[in-house]
């Protein structure tokens, strides 16, 4: 595969076992207001020719600022040290000239936000054609020719309209495989990808780690891959890098780390991965004779041409979990505003406890709890933690004085957090204290149902599981019936009784979990399962087998 | 633990000798201002005209002095001192109940609109956009002209220049309240029961100070220099009432002869409109990282 390389590249270095990238001691400090902070620390790696390596690690770990210090990226507040070789050149000593020959042309980034790294109101056609036209001394015409073949190469159908398009009249995949048909157009010899997949839903995220998979094998580039996502890992990489507060805490072969993984650290991390079970796992189901506590029917809701929920149908009995699963627009965040009355229905009918959620008044408003996805956005900055929780209390006139401090103190020790915490601000917090915080708010009333729109997906890996166990504890203590949804077919797994998946506004399926997890009856059901990735390599390889069968 | 926005706006009146300095100008006309009454009698000069100072020509007899610690008025032999600190009283006065006005009404209409949207988004848009290309200048020069004199000036002053200052402070918090509505604390507090009032209350005010501050303080001066420009032109405050427009106005007559009494009255007007501009925009570099390193 040395055709691929550009011309002039030192294939004789490679050839003799030379890692393509070698970084020694390398260490990145941030001069902040509040004195220097080190982000990075004596950091090794090598990475072969045509290796997938995955730097793995939680927010803050140092992964991003590691590979962002490659293309000399990072802000002029850090200061980088050590070396970083790429083919016998060392990255830190360029100059600004030399290293932008070195962006794009011998290392190609993939960004995380598709939209973002695309400029909106350039056509596809012409950014592409730039990109390869800064490296290369082409023609516009032949510059076009490879820009086509470059699509065809990425897997686009219909590339001529794909070149005609602006990115906002693709989906967040076909401008993620655009985003990397600029990446390799220069044939690069390392390609790194910043969480790659983090903004796209389940199935496109498959696809896309599908074909940089195919890639790697065509055009023998090394990726970088930075990723928190450990089934992203187990899928694609050769060797892992475990990196943990700006220092490298293991690294080896990708079975290795899965399966016999040597640090504390790394056993913790894997463990707290929420992945789907090999085979079902025992849920109740929640006898369904007692009169529901919400009642959804034949709801639509449309914004201008769009049907964001096209009669939609479903019940919760008191005490049961009901998982709602979708992708990014399939209408499930539009049906939990509808549930809490902050979304007008446009037909049908949403009935809590028999009465019209249209005509709701504050007195049935306070029997209904909402967590929501992001935590910081969801706390009031300006107020403090016991401020925030107290509010429902006193909105409601439901305890005043020494008696609110207590039950804020009370509510705080039932989210398993310290009740000084109610003094602070939420920019105090972590995020897992944060979504503790809102949880414990949610359910200062008391009550008979929980909505939580995917209230672990903003958290760190190991914060996700413990956040879902405490839901699950508080919800076996005080019985609240919960509508939880979410992407994460594994999360739902652990938590619902009943799972209702739905697509493009419409309800595709529904049933007990375990029936629909491990029999799923609808096509798309089918894909979505398929295509969640499990953190174990060589499960993760069967079942990729089996997503491409399907 | 202290509210993070006081502390962030005592940590930039404070950054810096040039933001030091320019709010300790400000505060030393504000006490001017409050101790006029007991200034002048220490100095032992009242607002009273005094002839028995002047010359033949009607031109102060001598320059500043122990008794007339900044001269004293041509013509009328007012001591210049005690207009001067009067005048402060009376700058200050209107300037902060002017903004008072506006940041009332700015708040209240702005953070409505935001937060409500619909035809009174669209009513209170219209409204400022009339407002602002309005000639208020000329509309306020007319209107003093046909009020009778039975108004305080000093009343209608406030509620006009504060009517003309709101829509800037409405535009500002609209857009703020904009923002904020997309943030789910107030998503959560609307799940909870809460009407419009206490959200705007509990969830936006709070997190509305910190531009509001900003913008007030950027106001001040130029209520205050509205208010000197009106009554330069001769429909501001009138006498006996002391003010700096009106004295810098007749000053212009004599500067040749008697340039001090231009100084005088110029400097503090130009002293106290330079401090609420320095220090407002450092708390606005402080509270808006994004305008702060710009130069």
């Amino acid at each position: 595969m040395s055709g691929a390389l550009p011309a002039g590249a030192p294939a004789a270095e490679l050839a003799g076992g030379a890692p393509l990238l070698e970084l020694t001691d390398v260490a990145v400090r941030f001069a902040t207001g509040g004195g220097a902070v080190d982000a990075v620390r004596s950091v090794n790696l090598q990475l072969a020719a045509g290796e997938v390596l995955a730097v793995v690690g939680e927010s803050g770990s140092g992964k991003s600022v590691t590979a962002m210090s490659l293309l000399g990226l990072l802000p002029r507040t850090a200061a980088v040290s050590g070396r970083a070789v790429l083919a016998g050149r060392d990255l830190y000593g360029l100059t600004a000239e030399e290293l932008r020959r070195v962006r794009g042309n011998e290392i190609g980034m993939i960004f995380q936000e598709p939209m973002s790294a695309l400029n909106p109101v350039l056509r596809i056609d012409d950014q592409l054609i730039e990109a390869i036209r800064v490296h290369r001394d082409l023609g516009r015409a032949q510059a076009r020719d490879r820009a086509t073949e470059l699509l065809r190469l990425v897997e686009l159908p219909d590339p001529a309209r794909v070149l005609r398009s602006y990115p906002h009249e693709l989906s967040g995949g076909q401008l993620q495989r655009v985003v990397i048909a600029m990446a390799v157009a220069n044939e690069p010899k390392l390609l790194i990808a910043d969480e790659p997949t983090t903004a796209l839903d389940v199935t496109v995220q498959a696809e896309i780690l599908e074909l940089l998979r195919d890639l790697r094998s065509r055009l023998d580039t090394a990726i970088l891959l930075i990723t928190h996502d450990m089934g992203v890992v187990a899928d694609l990489a050769d060797r892992v890098v475990v990196m943990h507060d700006g220092e490298v805490i293991e690294q080896g072969d990708v079975h290795t780390i899965f399966n016999a993984p040597s640090q504390e650290y790394t056993r913790d991390l894997l463990g707290s991965v929420i992945a789907l079970s090999a085979q079902p796992m025992e849920i109740d189901t929640v006898e369904s004779a007692a009169e529901p506590v919400l009642r959804v029917r034949d709801l639509s809701v449309v914004y201008g041409k769009v049907r964001a929920a096209d009669g939609v149908s479903f019940d919760i009995a008191p005490g049961e979990i009901l998982g709602l699963v979708g992708e990014s627009g399939s209408g499930k965040s539009t049906v939990a505003g509808a549930v809490t009355g902050l979304v007008k229905p446009t037909a049908g009918a949403v009935h809590f406890d028999g009465s019209d959620m249209n005509r709701a008044d504050k007195a049935l408003r306070r029997r209904i709890g909402v967590v929501f996805q992001d935590p910081a956005s969801a706390l009031n900055p300006r107020a403090t933690i016991g401020d925030s929780i107290a509010e429902p209390l006193r909105l409601h006139r439901v305890l005043s004085g020494s008696a609110l401090e207590d039950r804020v103190a009370d509510l705080l020790r039932s989210v398993q957090l310290d009740p000084a915490l109610g003094r602070r601000y939420p920019h105090e917090l972590s995020g897992g204290q944060r979504q503790r915080a809102c949880i414990a708010r949610a359910l200062a009333l008391d009550p008979d149902l929980l909505v939580a729109d995917e209230p672990t997906s903003a958290l760190d890996v190991s914060v996700q599981a413990r956040v879902l166990e405490l839901i699950l504890r508080l919800q076996d203590e005080l019985g609240f019936a919960c509508l939880f949804i979410s992407h994460d077919l594994a999360v739902i797994e652990r938590l619902a009784n009943r799972v209702v998946v739905m697509h493009h506004g419409r309800i595709v399926e529904t049933g007990p979990t375990a029936s629909v997890l491990y029999a799923p009856q609808d096509a798309y059901t089918r894909r979505l399962i398929a295509a969640a990735p499990v953190a174990d390599p060589v499960v993760q390889a069967a079942r990729r087998q089996a997503w491409r069968a399907l | 633990m202290s509210d993070p926005l006081a502390t962030t706006v005592r940590r930039a009146v404070w950054a810096d000798w040039w933001t030091r300095l320019s709010a300790l100008t400000v505060l030393l006309m504000i006490g001017l201002a409050l101790a006029a009454d007991l200034l002048v009698s220490l100095e032992g000069q009242s607002l009273r005209p005094d002839t028995s100072v002047l010359g033949p020509t009607g031109l102060p007899a001598e320059g500043p002095s122990a008794d007339h610690w900044f001269g004293v008025e041509p013509l009328t032999g007012i001591d210049l001192f005690a207009l001067v600190v009067h005048g402060a009283r009376t700058s200050l006065l209107i300037g902060l109940a002017a903004t008072v006005v506006a940041v009332l009404l700015g708040l209240l209409i702005g953070a409505s609109a935001g937060y409500l949207g619909g035809w009174w988004d669209r009513i209170v848009g219209w409204t400022t956009d009339v407002i602002f290309g309005f000639p208020y200048l000329i509309f306020l020069i007319a209107l003093s002209a046909v009020t009778p004199p039975s108004v305080p000036k000093p009343l209608l002053l406030v509620i006009v220049l504060g009517f003309f200052g709101w829509p800037r402070i409405a535009r500002v918090v609209r857009a703020q309240t904009l923002t904020l509505t997309q943030r789910k604390f107030v998503a959560a507090a609307r799940v909870m029961g809460a009407g419009p009032w206490h959200v705007f209350r509990t969830e936006l005010l709070p997190n509305l100070w910190a531009p509001v501050i900003v913008v007030s303080t950027l106001s001040i001066p130029s209520m205050i220099g509205l208010e000197a420009a009106l009554s330069f032109l001769g429909v501001g405050i009138q006498p006996p009432t002391a003010s700096w427009g009106r004295t810098i106005s007749t000053a212009i007559d004599y500067v040749e002869v008697d340039p001090l009494y231009l100084i005088f009255p110029g400097a503090a007007l130009f002293l106290v409109t330079l401090g609420f501009n320095v220090v407002g925009d450092s708390v606005r570099d402080a509270i808006d990282p994004r305008s702060a390193g710009r130069i």
